[in-house]
């Protein structure tokens, strides 16, 4: 049963995209909207820091759907153009260039921005971020003639574009806060394993070193390092800096919607106004896998985009349901795949399953005796594995999960107790 | 460009060339085919590009691995034994006419 009005779907990312696309699939015949600021179809964002950045895939390989799409399915996509303010009362949302677009139901999919390094040179030419096509161009230009590059931050963006960079010969700092990459993510072991992969291909880590200053920049020229609060100076003529991100939801707070880093809603995605839903980066949701007592989560990943976008599309099409998808990522850090499930931080205990030095393993992480996480590298039968454990709520002992011959396939295939 | 045959569960066919090296998915979802989600783009991690091959065809397919038999096992559609992802085959010349069918749904 379709009902008839507009979606209005501000941000054109992963999760923008997966509503439109999902309300025609779920039979929703109204008229679909989609406004984002950035120019062209929309794209998959995971292959810049890999596939693109490598020149293996070309910005017609990240698309998500051909030109056709939206024009088959009457998605009308509205790129380059920047919503500029929600008009609540009058359900209406008015556009930079000054027009306004009415709405019958508005879903905001408007991401998160990459956090600006707060030091005095950040603005220098020759430091560089990646979250857009925009960005992973003016990377790949610059990584061509780079011979020297830091990078600011070990998280996951940081290490992917390491991998690149060291893999065509450019010398690769890292330089990070904490004292182990992807600290806010991994389980120790398994943080461990990625440093030492990264070490093997010559890339160079710092930790414990907080940067206080980009160099260079007299007479108007390039960054030609960073300098740590500890006075130690690393020389660069590429400076990637990869410290996270903010949730774009300052449209959403001027419009006196509840936000408190990321925009608040619902087990259905829906904000304190019934007619405005927020999903993705930008969005801050009861999550069931979280730990007790840590509130609402906010997930940067594809399949918490794609799955929230499903999940608001089905409401919207009278088909409303809990949102409650098992949380996955990956990271591809040369030649090695990172495969997470569920939310694993914190956990008390982390069993490993494999064989680390042979570099095919997982850690089982425990929190209060349950299983909350799984991080695999080379063993991708586990990370599919536990994803069906803990959407179904199957238990696993930690004995179990170190047993190498416990059976852990049969064990996932076994119905949920009632 | 080896020719391949989508049949969506309506019947309906479609007929896309889809340039050797790239896979099944990938050539299905540039030219806008519905029916093939395809949301970790292509990376063997979500088991919605899952496709029913002409049996008869199986064998000219690469053998599946690991991960791919896991996946499939957890479709929305009914995993049966012609099921493949899409995402895990390579267009040769050899699959030039290969038949695949559609399932029901993806998610």
């Amino acid at each position: 049963m379709s009902r008839p009005g507009t979606v209005l779907v501000l941000g054109t990312g992963q999760a923008g995209f997966q509503v439109a696309a999902s309300l025609r699939e779920e039979g929703f015949d109204g008229r679909v909207v989609l406004v984002g600021d950035e120019p062209g179809l929309p794209y998959q964002r995971p292959p810049l820091s890999k596939a693109y950045l490598t020149g293996k895939a070309d910005a017609n390989a990240v698309r998500l759907r051909p030109d056709k799409f939206f024009a088959e399915h009457r998605l009308e996509l509205r790129a380059g153009e920047r919503a500029a303010r929600i008009d609540r009362a009058g359900r209406r949302v008015a556009l930079a260039s000054g027009e306004a677009i009415p709405y019958d139901h508005l879903v905001l999919a408007l991401g998160a921005r990459n956090r600006a390094l707060p030091v005095p040179g950040a603005g220098l030419d020759g430091v560089a971020q990646l979250r857009t096509l925009g960005d992973a161009e003016a990377l790949r230009g610059r990584l061509d003639a780079a011979r020297q590059a830091v990078v600011v931050g070990a998280g996951f963006i940081g290490l992917e574009f390491a991998a690149v960079a060291a893999a065509r010969g450019v010398a690769v700092t890292v330089v990070e806060a904490a004292d182990r990459p992807m600290a806010r993510s991994l389980s120790p072991a398994m943080s461990a394993f990625f440093r030492g992969a990264h070490e093997r291909q010559d890339v160079r880590f710092v930790f414990g070193a907080t940067v206080v200053r980009v160099l260079g920049g007299e007479g108007g020229g390039l960054a030609t390092g960073v300098e740590t609060a500890d006075g130690r100076r690393f020389p660069a003529d590429l400076v990637l800096v990869g410290i996270g991100v903010v949730p774009n939801a300052e449209l959403a707070a001027e419009a006196g919607l509840a936000v408190a880093d990321g925009i608040a809603v619902d087990e259905h995605l829906a904000t304190d106004d019934p007619a405005i839903s927020a999903i993705g980066d930008c969005a801050r949701h009861p999550c069931r896998f979280a730990a007790a007592g840590t509130g609402p989560t906010r997930i940067e990943s594809v399949q918490n985009a794609v799955d929230q976008a499903r999940c608001v599309a089905a409401r919207i099409a009278g088909r409303p349901a809990p949102y409650g998808a098992v949380p996955w990522f990956w990271s591809d850090q040369g030649a090695l795949k990172l495969q997470i499930a569920g939310l694993a931080t914190p956990h008390e205990r982390a069993v490993v399953r494999g064989d680390p030095a042979g570099g095919a393993f997982s850690v089982f992480c425990f929190r209060e005796g349950r299983l909350v996480g799984v991080e695999s590298v080379n063993r991708p039968l586990d990370h599919v594995l536990a994803r069906k454990l803990l959407a179904n709520g199957i238990g696993l002992a930690p004995e179990q999960a170190a047993d190498p011959r416990f059976d852990l396939k049969a064990h996932a295939s076994v119905p949920r107790a009632a | 460009m080896p020719n391949i045959v989508f049949v969506h569960p309506d019947g309906a066919r479609e007929e896309l060339e889809i340039a050797e090296g790239t896979s099944l998915m990938q050539g299905a979802t540039a030219q806008g085919i519905d029916g093939i989600v395809a949301e970790c783009g292509g990376n063997c991690m979500c088991a919605t590009c899952h496709v029913y091959v002409e049996p008869s065809q199986l064998a000219l397919l690469p053998a599946m691995s690991e991960e791919e038999d896991a996946l499939l096992d957890g479709t929305a559609s009914e995993r049966q034994p012609n099921s493949r992802l899409s995402c895990q085959i390579s267009v040769t010349p050899a699959l030039d006419g290969l038949l695949v069918n559609l399932p029901e749904r993806q998610v």
